[in-house]
């Protein structure tokens, strides 16, 4: 990774397939519609992907290192839910503007809760993440409708949800903040102690116990990472909305891994970073903004993703047979 | 401390934690309400539980096999509309093979995927997950289906109808449950899905056609996904296209809770019925004691947890993981 630089533009491609994917999705999608190539186009497809891509970003940390984390739809509702229902709390009613303050640094707090809760019960029990989050899925989806009492929170105050209409410069500030946690979870993932010790402990936990890498804790991290993402993302996606509903999020883990591995990071750990993560959520914003523009039903999205999935899946498997550092999953 | 007494004092007792789990839920729930449990009640959660209970039976068997089958759900969805569509179209004794050809022919496609070329099973269930849906979506336009004439059709026996005053779906169940239990503990076929689970690189070197036996698995439980549609769509006598959602999530709950080990090679069918029986009294019960739905799916996720932990625990002889 870090000689990227010395490298040509065509062997990068080769390492990483899906920026060439990417590339040929939006060469198809320029020619085939009128609407397509657009710089307003651009924008909404950056806003979005931002809902996904910000989840994408801990899911890939925590699928380096070995885990994997289904509960972030319903943690990005729950988050929802608090940031759209506090603001109108009595407490707050004085506060003006300020009132959404305390609700969104509480929604986040709530994510990070969600996945140090996770993360604690994977490092102290040595349940495996799959079991755990998907029990988290279920308890923390039934958490919002009780919270909720199955109904939806309207946001009050219209500056929470003109703030998803704001722009800083010629980006929108949601697509802003989606590529600065890019930028941030990138630089964390590869120059830091914390980064590299994510990748030994998904590639060979044994090597990395044995190096007195403490693998609780890391992995314990990942997962209030990817919860405080999918609450970060849960809050901006309910400004868009203005209100918060307790379906909010629901299937969302799917996109998630879809993206995730598309991007080339492995299941079993150890491999994958967040350049790769942006070309796979990319990829499926892409996708679908470019078919929503041609008016393809919405229903066939579903089933050219669920291909496409499986089929990087199978070439994938067909490439690492001959050659070693293709497509890598 | 009470893990070291249960291992000193019965390991019998620890490997039937889910039945002391579930003996235990009986009782607290009976002492918390008299409704809980008369014959009534409990007979109507045998026959809620029952359409869950059919496809967790095929997903024990993939995982058993060391796979993952999370398409279950968008699979019902599909085969709950088709039959409903087809049973107005072309009459209920055509409807129903034709959709359970349909629905095993996705199994097909998993099995294929997954048995022959090896691909990674979590990922390809996904994938079908989502493209199912879609495939549901398409085929109905986006409409919900019914049937009009919910009287005069035989159909209805499946979800509604009863023998000797046991609901069908209980029966269809119970026979299911029966024949798969038989299936995996007394034939060569059982023997050989809990081999390939357990190792398959040694399977593969025993002349075990493993390939074979995985694709098999897959059948089996796009079959009893099927099973479950006929009896879903008898009992509403019709469809919301996204009807099984969800579902995939709500089986594998309860595989877990049966004590089948995700890595294959462990598990049993009729602890999965323990699993599935003990999930829905969980449900039954809290809405006996007044509270709100939901709050089943809260009790259910730490049962879960602390069922596997126990399991865990109990494997590697100490209550906490030994990682730093």
């Amino acid at each position: 990774m870090s000689n990227l630089t010395d490298i040509t533009p065509l062997r990068w491609l080769m390492r990483n397939p899906i920026w060439g994917f990417v590339l040929l999705v939006f060469i198809f999608f320029s020619l085939m519609s009128d609407h397509f190539f657009d710089y307003r186009n651009f924008q909404n497809i950056l806003v979005q992907t931002s809902t996904i891509g910000l989840i994408a970003l801990g899911m890939t940390l925590v699928m380096i290192n070995g885990n994997i984390d289904l509960s972030v739809g319903a943690t990005l509702a729950l988050a929802a839910a608090f940031a759209v229902d506090v603001q109108s709390w009595a407490m707050f009613a004085t506060w003006g503007n300020w009132q959404i303050l305390p609700a969104v640094c509480l929604a986040l707090l709530v994510g990070l809760l969600m996945g140090a809760i996770n993360g604690f019960i994977v490092w102290k029990t040595g349940v495996d993440a799959f079991i755990v989050t998907l029990g988290a899925m279920l308890g923390i989806r039934g958490l919002v409708f009780v919270y909720t009492g199955e109904s939806s929170f309207y946001a009050m105050n219209f500056a929470y949800s003109d703030f998803s209409a704001l722009s800083i410069g010629p980006l929108p500030v949601l697509a802003v903040i989606f590529l600065l946690c890019t930028l941030i979870v990138h630089l964390v993932l590869s120059r830091t102690v914390h980064g590299r010790n994510t990748y030994a402990v998904g590639g060979n936990r044994e090597a990395a116990v044995n190096a007195a890498i403490r693998v609780g804790p890391h992995m314990m991290i990942n997962f209030m990472i990817i919860g405080f993402l999918a609450a970060l993302s849960g809050v901006l996606l309910s400004t868009q909305m203005g209100a918060a509903t307790p379906n909010l999020g629901r299937d969302y883990e799917l996109w998630v891994i879809t993206a995730v591995v598309l991007g080339g990071t492995k299941l079993t750990g150890g491999k994958g970073d967040i350049i790769g993560t942006l070309g796979g959520v990319l990829a499926i914003g892409i996708l679908r903004n470019g078919m929503n523009l041609m008016q393809v039903p919405a229903f066939y999205v579903y089933v050219i993703l669920g291909s496409i999935l499986i089929a990087v899946l199978f070439l994938d498997k067909r490439f690492n047979r001959t050659a070693d550092g293709g497509l890598r999953l | 401390m009470l893990l070291n007494r249960l291992k000193a004092g019965g390991p019998a007792i620890a490997k039937q934690g889910i039945l002391v789990a579930f003996i235990l839920f009986m009782i607290v729930f009976s002492l918390m309400s008299d409704r809980f449990l008369t014959p009534d009640n409990v007979m109507s959660v045998f026959r809620q539980s029952a359409i869950i209970g059919v496809m967790a039976l095929g997903v024990t068997i993939v995982v058993i096999g060391g796979n993952l089958d999370l398409s279950v759900g968008s699979m019902l969805s599909f085969a709950t509309v088709l039959v409903v569509d087809l049973h107005d179209k072309v009459g209920p004794e055509l409807a129903i093979p034709i959709m359970v050809l349909a629905t095993l022919c996705l199994g097909a496609i998993n099995g294929f995927l997954i048995g022959i070329l090896r691909l990674n099973s979590l990922i390809v269930t996904l994938g079908m997950l989502s493209a199912i849906q879609g495939l549901v979506l398409i085929y109905s336009g986006g409409q919900n289906v019914d049937i009009v004439d919910q009287r005069g059709t035989w159909f209805a026996i499946f979800g509604r109808g009863s023998i000797l005053g046991i609901a069908a779906p209980i029966i269809i169940f119970g026979l299911l449950a029966i024949i798969f239990h038989v299936i995996m503990t007394t034939t060569p076929f059982g023997r050989k899905v809990y081999a390939v689970g357990g190792n398959p690189t040694a399977s593969v070197f025993s002349g075990i056609p493993r390939s074979r036996i995985v694709f098999t698995t897959y059948l089996i439980s796009a079959l009893c996904v099927a099973v479950a549609a006929i009896i879903l769509g008898s009992r509403v006598m019709g469809s919301q296209n996204n009807v099984g959602q969800g579902y995939e999530l709500q089986v594998l709950a309860a595989v877990i809770l049966g004590g089948t080990s995700l890595l294959g090679g462990a598990g049993s069918i009729l602890k999965t019925v323990l699993g599935v029986l003990m999930l829905a009294f969980i449900q039954n019960g809290l809405i006996l004691m007044g509270q709100p739905y939901y709050t089943q799916w809260l009790v259910t996720w730490a049962v879960i947890i602390v069922a596997v932990w126990l399991d865990v625990a109990a494997k590697r002889g100490r209550l906490f993981s030994p990682i730093a």
